[in-house]
């Protein structure tokens, strides 16, 4: 009866286990998703008669808050798997939650947004900037959410994973991590590119 | 990793952080200067490359990957320009 | 290899739904796959051949009043095919041919199954997520049948989903891009897992140069689809954007629909979707005839007992198809107006992936020199697959030059040429492969006698359908005419729907034998001599038959090449991977 090798233990040649590579290959279609919506963001914008500066219809300041916030909760996450990596659980929980928490006040932030641009009577129909500011933040919206669900299934099952089998349990954060960081990463791009241009 | 090397990772991630706070701070003021269109393009894509190289290198660990992970992600970089870039040259003779 | 989890000692026999429906063992998987996408195949040539009486007898009543009457009013009025309803069928059958049924089988099925046995794994990485992947793939699967219940039927727009079109479609079109992220989604978990496995789990000693070719193909096809398919994510996105929140990310300004100004707020791009769809669509037709080629290779070096002539040159010709395939997408755009520059780009780099499909079938062909040939049943589909793809792939020269295009593009040329690929070319292959791996899923071969019945047949009324398609679109018939006596010239080439009508109809009267070879097989079928009864030399044949959840009954080892065939000074004709010395 042979076992699946590699679930925790790096393989000895490409020196990754199988969730982390696993981890990067769909990360890498992520790329090509939003690759795919920036490509029809330029494609658009070349094309239009008229393209609005972003600073003109959006709402600057907020948006800045929610990078900041992004950004922070990208520092919490690599924080908890530090203070794993040191076998620190309680401060591991800490910083997980922080994560998990700013990343909701990203959404309630993103929401007042979205609230603010309805009551005004901008919707993803009335042209083609607001439609692909929609369908981009929208979509990485949906990014945000599916992460802090995860996020929060890994915590509510994180003592008895932590006790079990530590190491696998610190793999599973760094993974949930890498995700977290990309989303992270594509903020920073959506943002200057839809709010400042 | 060692203990000692984790605390020194710590202090570059506080670092990574005050760095990308600051360059969000720092773009946000560029874009109120109002620069001309393709000028404004090259100083924010710019600043947003820096912040997202320091995100991928220190918090995904890129700067010390495997070469399995650099091989998948190299592919998937050339076939990202190829998607960005060619159809941009895509000419509307003609009329649809 | 063997690192035993003091905690992972829970293996208790799994009830019948674990085993058998939600099972994670990568064989059971491949099995589900296998089945549902031959029902879809069978499904998506049933649609065919309802097109198929429309096309050679137009405007004539359906000759089979019960079915006529099943489809209801909305479909055919007095047994004849409205023309919504022939849209339809159309659509459906491309989409459900290459999504539902030929990748699953080719990817899904035969990957699934073959894969890991051939490297000498336990299992796939993730079998969970591998269970996730057959479960979007079904579900996508029923989406996709319910949207013929919807209002207004199934999707209309052909299997490219064109817009404006789409765009104004009925609520079919909205199932078809439902339908469509669940399938994306199977095949990005199935892709991962692919890679994954093959990256992290192959066998002691079993280098990269040492995988079979099929492994390689596999390989390759995994990467296709984990960064082709999410562009063609992105722009279902957006037409859903379209169809459901009224953005105009398709719709150029000013579109006139039936006469009437549409109420959008336009500035959006047709071109947009069909640059974001050819971008998988591409790709994905090496994904359709990547595994076929590793299928067909396995077999020939077994069948001529002969290492493949020029294996590694094999490898790297599937490399740069691979690599290559990302950058012809808008050969299918020649006549969009996209402008010359980007017309020149592309026909460039069209030509340039026609020379790794060359070299790849030039070895294939040369593996045959002087060799004894065993004309196994599996063997003649892997013979008959070397001139079927050489045509498929031949005709497609003037198709991806621009000049020649512009008299080609949409007729009956195009599809005679993506079928000779797809259908004569890897259906043949997918066939080669179930007559070929039966044994090893099973311990029984199947019939040689109905499998050559089989083959003869399909050989013979596959190209009876196929091969008058490239004089109709010579003679200008355009690929979407429910009518195709509508215009004069159509008429002279008519005589040809009445052949390409009865061979498809005997083709299926052909796949008969097959189904009942299949069936009859798996229990009265031939007990095989072995667990290696074609004396094969790769990983898959070391194993118990069938192979046992967790594959082999100790951690294979590897120490030659897999096509150590006819060893000079050996007493067999052939040396598994596994056997030292």
């Amino acid at each position: 009866m042979m076992e699946i090798p590699y679930t925790v233990k790096p393989h000895p040649v490409t020196g990754v286990y199988n969730g982390k590579f696993g981890i990067w290959l769909f990360l890498a279609s992520e790329v090509m998703l939003f690759g795919a919506l920036f490509s029809a963001y330029v494609l658009l914008r070349v094309g239009a008669d008229t393209w609005p500066r972003g600073s003109a219809l959006l709402n600057v300041p907020l948006a800045t808050l929610n990078t900041m916030l992004l950004i922070t909760s990208s520092v919490t996450m690599v924080m908890s798997w530090a203070s794993l990596k040191v076998n620190n659980f309680g401060k591991y929980r800490f910083y997980f939650a922080s994560t998990i928490f700013l990343g909701l006040a990203f959404l309630v932030v993103k929401s007042f947004e979205y609230g603010a641009k309805f009551e005004h009577n901008h919707f993803p129909s009335t042209d083609t900037f607001y439609a692909i500011y929609f369908t981009l933040t929208g979509l990485h919206g949906l990014h945000v959410l599916g992460g802090i669900l995860v996020n929060t299934y890994l915590l509510s099952t994180a003592k008895s994973m932590w006790n079990r089998d530590p190491e696998h349990m610190t793999n599973r954060i760094e993974c949930a991590g890498l995700y977290w960081h990309f989303v992270d990463l594509v903020w920073i791009f959506l943002f200057p590119v839809l709010y400042l241009l | 990793m060692t203990q000692d090397e984790i605390k020194k990772h710590v202090r570059i991630y506080i670092a990574v952080f005050a760095a990308l706070a600051a360059l969000t701070v720092v773009t946000v003021a560029i874009s109120y200067l109002h620069l001309p269109l393709p000028y404004a393009i090259a100083v924010a894509l710019l600043v947003a490359t820096i912040k997202g190289s320091l995100v991928a290198s220190y918090f995904m660990h890129l700067i010390s990957e495997r070469a399995v992970i650099y091989g998948v992600l190299a592919f998937t970089l050339i076939f990202f320009a190829a998607l960005l870039f060619i159809p941009m040259y895509t000419t509307f003779e003609g009329s649809f | 290899m063997s690192v035993q989890h003091p905690l992972e000692h829970r293996h208790e026999a799994p009830g019948f739904w674990r085993k058998y429906l939600f099972s994670t063992d990568h064989k059971t998987i491949g099995i589900q796959y296998a089945i549902t996408a031959m029902f879809f195949l069978l499904f998506g040539f049933a649609l065919i051949m309802l097109i198929r009486w429309q096309l050679a007898y137009p405007g004539k009543p359906f000759p089979i009043p019960f079915l006529a009457s099943l489809l209801g009013e909305a479909r055919m009025v007095s047994g004849i095919m409205l023309p919504e309803f022939y849209n339809e069928l159309g659509a459906m059958h491309g989409t459900i041919m290459i999504f539902l049924g030929v990748v699953p089988l080719a990817v899904g099925a035969f990957g699934n199954y073959v894969m890991p046995l051939q490297i000498g794994a336990p299992d796939m990485a993730f079998p969970r997520i591998n269970m996730a992947s057959y479960w979007a793939y079904f579900l996508g699967g029923i989406v996709m049948l319910g949207s013929f219940f919807v209002p207004g039927g199934a999707a209309s727009s052909g299997w490219t989903s064109y817009p404006p079109l789409a765009n104004i479609a009925t609520q079919g079109q909205t199932f078809w891009l439902i339908g469509m992220v669940f399938l994306i989604t199977s095949s990005l978990l199935g892709s991962i897992n692919f890679i994954a496995t093959i990256v992290q789990l192959r066998a002691k000693g079993l280098s990269f140069f040492r995988l079979p070719f099929f492994v390689w193909a596999q390989f390759v096809t995994a990467f296709l689809l984990l960064l082709a398919f999410p562009p063609l994510e992105a722009a279902g996105v957006l037409q859903l954007m379209d169809r459901l929140f009224g953005t105009s990310f398709f719709l150029p300004s000013g579109l006139v629909v039936g006469g009437k100004a549409l109420e959008v707020s336009g500035g959006g791009n047709p071109l947009l979707w069909q640059h974001l769809f050819w971008f998988l669509a591409h790709p994905e037709v090496y994904v359709l005839i990547l595994p076929a080629m590793g299928i067909v290779a396995e077999i020939i070096a077994n069948n001529t007992r002969k290492p493949l002539w020029g294996y590694k040159p094999l490898v790297y010709s599937v490399l740069f198809l691979g690599f290559m395939s990302f950058i012809v997408w808008a050969h299918h755009m020649f006549i969009t107006g996209m402008g010359t520059v980007m017309s020149t780009f592309f026909q460039a780099t069209t030509m340039i992936i026609s020379i790794p499909s060359v070299v790849i079938l030039t070895s294939l062909i040369i593996s045959l020199w002087g060799a004894s040939i065993r004309y196994t049943v599996p063997m003649l589909f892997a013979l008959a697959f070397l001139p079927m793809f050489g045509i498929g792939g031949l005709t497609g020269l003037p198709l991806g030059l621009a000049s020649s295009d512009i008299h080609l593009h949409d007729t009956y040329y195009v599809i005679g040429h993506f079928h000779y690929v797809v259908a004569p070319g890897t259906l043949l292959a997918l066939f080669a492969g179930v007559y070929y791996w039966f044994p090893k899923v099973t311990g029984r071969m199947m019939s040689e006698k109905l499998g050559k019945i089989h083959f003869w047949l399909s050989l013979i009324f596959i190209n009876g359908v196929f091969l008058p398609m490239f004089f109709q679109g010579m003679a200008g018939v355009s690929r979407r005419l429910y009518d195709p006596t509508t215009y004069a010239y159509g008429k002279v080439v008519q005589p040809l729907n009445i052949v390409m009508s009865y061979s498809a109809w005997l083709l299926a009267v052909a796949q008969i034998f097959f189904l009942i070879n299949l069936v009859y097989s798996i229990w009265k079928g031939e007990k095989a001599s072995s667990d290696n009864p074609w004396d094969a030399t790769t990983l898959e044949w070391a194993t118990p038959t069938p192979p046992p959840h967790g594959n082999f009954l100790t951690p294979p080892e590897v120490y030659h090449g897999p096509y150590e065939y006819s060893v000079p000074g050996r007493k067999t004709d052939f040396l598994p991977q596994n056997q030292s010395e």
